[in-house]
Parts: C-alpha cells; sequence; structure tokens
C-alpha cells in the first residue's frame, strides 16, 4: 500500500510546483516510507509515497505505458494482476516492471473506461490520460483504500488523506457541521460527504472523471441486492461448495506479495475461518496476531490461544492497558482524521504497531464477513422487530430482543415494557428501508444534546440525516428483502466510512502495514448478495453458510460461541489520575468554549457525572468519546497543534 | 414536601441526563423514554437514584413505565411506596 497525492487544473496550461507537491507527499509519508516519485506536466501533478509489496526493485512510480501518454499513482493491490498481465500480453502489451501498477496502465489503454471491471482488488488511484487531458480518480468497490478530494482555485487536489489536501495551501481545514451530523448518527459521514468542510471522498465504486466538461461522478459497480423474489434457495450443499471455492481462491490471490505475509486472529469466527483457510495455502508456519484486554468482559485471549493451539500458528499478543489507550488516542485521531464515538481504532493502530515491529508489512484480516454473510446484532435485532411488526400487541415477541442484549439485564416480563418503548421505534413503518437502523441511530443521535446552540443551528440548516440517506437509497429498495435492506445500511454507512477507514486503513497505515480483505472480494459480495437470507441467519444463528462451510476446520468451540463485537475500553481510559494532560486541557471549560462545537457546562456535567459513576452508559460513553475525540481533532487540524 | 420530591427527581434527571439545570428543558409529565431522555440501561441508574437516594425500593414488577416514565410518575410510585412502607 501507498499513499497517492496530486493536482488537476482545468487551465491547461497550468502547473504545479515541486515544492508543493512534495509538501502533499511529505504529509502522507508513514503509507509509504519505501520512496518517493512526481510526475509533473501542464494540467496535472502526481506524487507517490511509496511502500514496497510487489515488484520491490520495479515499481517505482509514478508509472507510464509505452509512449509515456498514460500515467498513474496508484495506491492498492490489484490481486488478479498475473492473469491481467498474461491477457495483455497476449494482445501485444509490453512491460517495463513487474508490478501490478504497471497492468492497470495497459488495462486502461486496452479496456478504455471499462477497465476498472477488470480488477480485482483493492485500490485507489489517479491515472492520467494525456491525450484526452483527463484524468481519473478511481475508488475501489467497497473503500478499502481512502481518496479524498477538494476542488480549490480552478484545481482539483486529490490524496489518500485529506493532510496531503491541507498541505497542498489550498484547502483549510474547518468541521462540516452536516458531516459531523452524519457522524453523530451514522459513526461517520456517509461519502461523498466528509468532516472537512469543502473536502468530499470518491464513493466506493466510483471514479471521478476531470476534464474539459468539469468534475463529474461515474458509478462503475453497485453493492446491490436483487427484489426478494429473485434470491436463490439452492441446496445447502451446493452453496456451500460455491462459498468454499470462491473464499479459497479470494484469500489464494490475496497472499501475493514479495514480502511476508501475517493474520489479525481475534477468536471470532471470522479471523479464525480465514487463518483456517490460510494455514492449508501457506508452507511455512503462519505469523499471526491479536489484542488483549484487561477487562475480562472485553478480552477474547482464551479464545485466541484455542485457535493458535489448533492451527499451531506462531502467534504475538499485545496487551492494551487503559494507559496505551490515553496515550495513543491523539495519534488515532491524527489518523483517522475523523472524530469517534468508540476509543476502538486506538488498539487496532497499537496492534499494527506490533506487526510493523515483528517486520510483517501485510496482514490479512477477517473484516467484512459481517457485512456479507449476515453476522451482525443488527440484522438479529431487525429480524425480531420485523417479527414484532407483524403482531404489534404481542407481548412474547418483542422479549426475543433479550436474547440478543442479555447485558442489559432484562430479566423480567415487566421489563419488556422498556423493550417495547426502546426498540418499538419505527414499529409502525416496517417497510422504511430504514427500519433495521432506526434504534441505533437514534441512541447515537443522543450525543448530539451537547452540542452548543450556535453549532446545532449550522447542522440542522441541511435537515435531518436520516432523511437525506433515506431519499439517497435506490429506488427499488422496497422490493428487496428486509434483511438485505439493513446488509445494505451497513455496507453504505458502518463499513466504509468507519470499519474500513478509521478503523482499517489509517490504524493500519498509521504503522505502515497493509490489510488485505478476502471476504470483501468483489466475486464473493456477487454470490452472497443473491443468497436468500436464510443461509446467512437461521432463525437467529449469524453466519449460517460460512459456518456450515468451516465445519471440519474449526473446533465447535468457535464455531458455536455467541458472537462478542469487538470493543475497548472507552470513557474509563481518560477519567483517572494521572492520564495525560492533553485530556484535561482539551475537555476544559475554555477548551470547549473556544472550539464551541459543544456546550461547555454539559460537557462539565458529564464529566462530573462520568468522574463519581461506577459504570458508565452506553450513550455517556459514546458522548464523552464523541466531545474528547473532536477536540483532539480541531486541536491537530484546525488549530495546527501536536496533541501529545 | 411532594413539590420538594419533584424537585429532585427532576434536578436528578435534569443533571444526570439532560446535563443542565434548566427546569424549563424538562417537564413533570414529559416521557422520559419518549423524548429519548434514558433508554433501558439508563432506566437501571434511575432505579438505583430511587433506591439509594430515596430510600424506597423498587421490585422487578414495579419497573414498567406507569411508574418510571416521567417526574411525575416517579414521584405518585415513590409517594405511595413511603404511605405503605
Amino acid at each position: 500500500m501507498c499513499g497517492i497525492t496530486g493536482l488537476w487544473f482545468r487551465d491547461a496550461q497550468r502547473g504545479a510546483d515541486r515544492a508543493t507537491l512534495d509538501r502533499m507527499i511529505a504529509a502522507i509519508s508513514h503509507r509509504g516510507p519505501d520512496g518517493t516519485g512526481v510526475h509533473l506536466e501542464p494540467g496535472v501533478a502526481l506524487g507517490h509515497a511509496r511502500l514496497s509489496i510487489i515488484d520491490l526493485g520495479g515499481g517505482a512510480q509514478p508509472i507510464h505505458n509505452g509512449d509515456e501518454t498514460v500515467w498513474i499513482t496508484y495506491n492498492g493491490e490489484v490481486f488478479n494482476y498475473v492473469e491481467l498481465r498474461q491477457e495483455l500480453l497476449a494482445r501485444g502489451h509490453r512491460f517495463y516492471t513487474q508490478s501490478d501498477t504497471e497492468v492497470i496502465v495497459h488495462a486502461y489503454v486496452e479496456y478504455g473506461d471499462d477497465f476498472v471491471n477488470h480488477l480485482n482488488g483493492q485500490f485507489s488511484f489517479g491515472l492520467w490520460d494525456r491525450r484526452r487531458r483527463r484524468l481519473l480518480l478511481v475508488r475501489d468497490r467497497t473503500g478499502i483504500l481512502p481518496l479524498y478530494y477538494a476542488e480549490a482555485g480552478g484545481a482539483v487536489v486529490f490524496g489518500s488523506e485529506v493532510k496531503s489536501l491541507l498541505a497542498s495551501g489550498l484547502v483549510r481545514a474547518s468541521l462540516d457541521p452536516v458531516g459531523f451530523d452524519e457522524l453523530m448518527t451514522f459513526w461517520a459521514p456517509v461519502a461523498p460527504r466528509t468532516v472537512f468542510e469543502g473536502v468530499s471522498q470518491v464513493p466506493p465504486g466510483e471514479m471521478l472523471v476531470l476534464d474539459a466538461t468539469g468534475v463529474n461522478r461515474r458509478r462503475y459497480w453497485h453493492w446491490e441486492f436483487p427484489d426478494a423474489a429473485d434470491l436463490r434457495r439452492d441446496s445447502a450443499a451446493t452453496l456451500e461448495s460455491e462459498l468454499r471455492q470462491i473464499l479459497g481462491d479470494a484469500t489464494q490471490i490475496r497472499l501475493r506479495a514479495d514480502v511476508p505475509v501475517g493474520a489479525y486472529l481475534s477468536g471470532g469466527l471470522d479471523s479464525s475461518s480465514l487463518v483456517a483457510l490460510l494455514k492449508e495455502r501457506v508452507p511455512q508456519q503462519l505469523r499471526t496476531f491479536s489484542i488483549g484486554f484487561d477487562d475480562a468482559g472485553l478480552d477474547e485471549s482464551a479464545h485466541q490461544r484455542e485457535m493458535v493451539r489448533h492451527l499451531q500458528t506462531n502467534h504475538e499478543q499485545v496487551q492494551c492497558t487503559l494507559d496505551d489507550i490515553a496515550a495513543a488516542f491523539p495519534r488515532t485521531i491524527r489518523h483517522s482524521e475523523n472524530p469517534v464515538l468508540r476509543t476502538a481504532p486506538a488498539p487496532m493502530q497499537i496492534l499494527s504497531g506490533l506487526v510493523r515491529r515483528s517486520d510483517v508489512k501485510v496482514v490479512l484480516t477477517g473484516e467484512g464477513a459481517d457485512e456479507v454473510l449476515g453476522g451482525y446484532d443488527i440484522f438479529k435485532e431487525s429480524k425480531v422487530r420485523q417479527f414484532w411488526a407483524q403482531q404489534p400487541a404481542s407481548s412474547w415477541r418483542p422479549a426475543l430482543l433479550k436474547r440478543l442484549y442479555p447485558y442489559l439485564d432484562l430479566t423480567t416480563e415487566q421489563s419488556t415494557a422498556y423493550l417495547r418503548e426502546f426498540f418499538g421505534v419505527g414499529l409502525a413503518n416496517p417497510a422504511d428501508p430504514c427500519f433495521s437502523h432506526l434504534p441505533r441511530w437514534m441512541t447515537t443521535a443522543q450525543c448530539k444534546l451537547f452540542w452548543s446552540d450556535e453549532f446545532r443551528a449550522r447542522a440542522r440548516a441541511d435537515g435531518d440525516a436520516a432523511d437525506r440517506l433515506r431519499q439517497s437509497l435506490p429506488a427499488n429498495i422496497g422490493r428487496w428483502h428486509p434483511f438485505n435492506r439493513a446488509e445494505y445500511l451497513e455496507a453504505k454507512t458502518l463499513l466504509p466510512s468507519y470499519l474500513l477507514a478509521s478503523q482499517g486503513d489509517r490504524m493500519l497505515m498509521a504503522n505502515s502495514v497493509e490489510g488485505r480483505f478476502p471476504f470483501l472480494d468483489h466475486r464473493l459480495i456477487e454470490f452472497a448478495v443473491r443468497l436468500h437470507p436464510r443461509y446467512k441467519m437461521r432463525v437467529l444463528r449469524e453466519k449460517w453458510l460460512l459456518k456450515q462451510t468451516m465445519r471440519g476446520a474449526l473446533p465447535a468451540s468457535i464455531l458455536n460461541r455467541h458472537k462478542q463485537p469487538y470493543r475497548a475500553p472507552d470513557a474509563a481510559a481518560f477519567l483517572r489520575p494521572g492520564v495525560p494532560e492533553y485530556v484535561k486541557e482539551l475537555t476544559s471549560e475554555s477548551a470547549i468554549a473556544r472550539s464551541g462545537y459543544f456546550d461547555s457546562s454539559k460537557v462539565s456535567r458529564l464529566i462530573t457525572k462520568l468522574s463519581r459513576s461506577k459504570g458508565a452508559s452506553a450513550r455517556d460513553n459514546m458522548a464523552f468519546i464523541g466531545v474528547l475525540s473532536t477536540q483532539i481533532w480541531h486541536a491537530t487540524f484546525v488549530a495546527g497543534q501536536d496533541v501529545a | 414536601m411532594a413539590d420538594a420530591l419533584h424537585d429532585q427527581i427532576r434536578n436528578f434527571i435534569l443533571e444526570n441526563y439532560l446535563f443542565t439545570s434548566d427546569t424549563s428543558a424538562l417537564g413533570v409529565e414529559d416521557s422520559l423514554l419518549g423524548r429519548g431522555i434514558v433508554d433501558s440501561t439508563g432506566m437501571l441508574e434511575i432505579i438505583f437514584f430511587i433506591e439509594e437516594q430515596l430510600g424506597v425500593k423498587v421490585k422487578d414488577e414495579e419497573m414498567i413505565p406507569e411508574n418510571l416514565d416521567s417526574v411525575s410518575r416517579i414521584a405518585a410510585f415513590v409517594s405511595s411506596k413511603r404511605r405503605a412502607a
């Protein structure tokens, strides 16, 4: 993986100066510490920071075609480049490197704008076609790799991270109230929006075409579902066989690298399945990595040890303490470039640090399995609520929710009344495409209670976040199965802009480690979207088909364990003696008032409450982490301070 | 007496769920769940408050919105329990 950046000018005669481009590359040097490269010509400037993974000696970028009319600055991996290269060689193309990057350039020359449909991988790149005088900014199908852009001063400036845009001097950091409203509803802004005012991201599965006609978005791939009546209901044996073949190949091609490859092993079904598949394919001892927590409620070490014993991997674990999280948090925000509502990204940054120190540059992870094969609690919750909506007066139907959330301590019949109040939101309209997510969004949105009146007025000027999202959904979503609608919302909101970004790419790249995600292979997604949901969730048993497929390869205790969402300690890491000074400084009434986003009096009361209570509610935890991370974000990007 | 109890309950909710001392932010009849002021975990904190600060034990079968979903309902519930004690 690497970092890319550059500029495109509406005036074809205009060009960037080298010093500007160098600054933009330097801002993302952590993404590519192995080298830099530039290409400058009238109308365009391409910059690159390289992390060498494939063709270590010959893959320096930007790379061009034979007559130097097509140039590319590229971040990512095209895993089927070996096969593509053979096809292109047979069609007369000649290559000057062994890299996957050069294959993309020739695929463009050969296939035109359809070239991107030939690529299987994770990528984000700028491709300059000198003859047609146009720049394509292309992002992979599911949003594994980031790509930001902004229009300013007759130019479009782009980059892997917003830092490179800010370094151009053409973009100034300020918090986008609407993007922040979305973050405090969905956990992250919905692409193309970001939390930086005036900065957009290329949505997953899209390319941006910049030419004489202007800046135009074009979608090349859809993560969408067929009508409910058209879903597959083949035999389980047939589907297991197909899943085994696709997932096996998705894993196999992600082993292509000229550097050591390892894997994350959380002890859950997804990473355990992945490591079992890797074990069949990697002759040498596999290296695996995990996080441990002191809090037994969050720690999965016992399951990790069981899998290590079972598969005999060479395993390393980093024990993540409250101190570690508090110390790592400012760097986490600097890299994620987003306020967050949980600390969960911080341990992921600490984990990628362990990987890097172990001289491993590439890790495979199980990310995406929950979205693609039906694993999340929210899908169960939605299923129960749909079931309940058919008989709204029933008292035992909502009681099924107690099975999903045992920690809510709702053990009495009477507490069903509270389930009814809380999870009953939207029950009168189960056909609403957002039905599945309304309780979660409502809970998250309670963090907005802490906004200052001035900021609230700005954020609300553009209407309600959920209404805005509802307007952007596919026109035929009403014909999809309700389970598929819930999956779609996850794929559209949480996955690309939070899980793969704040918790994924950014935390990996903070330590120059590349992540690879076999469960997000587009062939697997295209297989899974056609499955009837009964193959994903059987009654309330999640990822049914994956479990069937992995029988025999995993211990029964891993196959049958209750799904544990990845969580890290939240407010507790910051509200105790001896925490770093920045916590008090940035959450002081004066600092809160200066940045202007929050009501300093309310924040002060929240901190008092959290400091004296034994356990914090989910809302209070989220609100505190949201305030603290936003204050760090402001100090880092708006005020230009080095928070530590 | 009843007014003092109302005030005590309202101040607790204002302080701990709305993070303000502005009494206009919460009417005594406002639904705590309906307005999204507390969720089901937040309700547990209210029960702790009733038991620890107001000295009234809440039985499982009494944990229903009819008793706990507004300042006035909590006050009425606490008063009736105190009378029965």
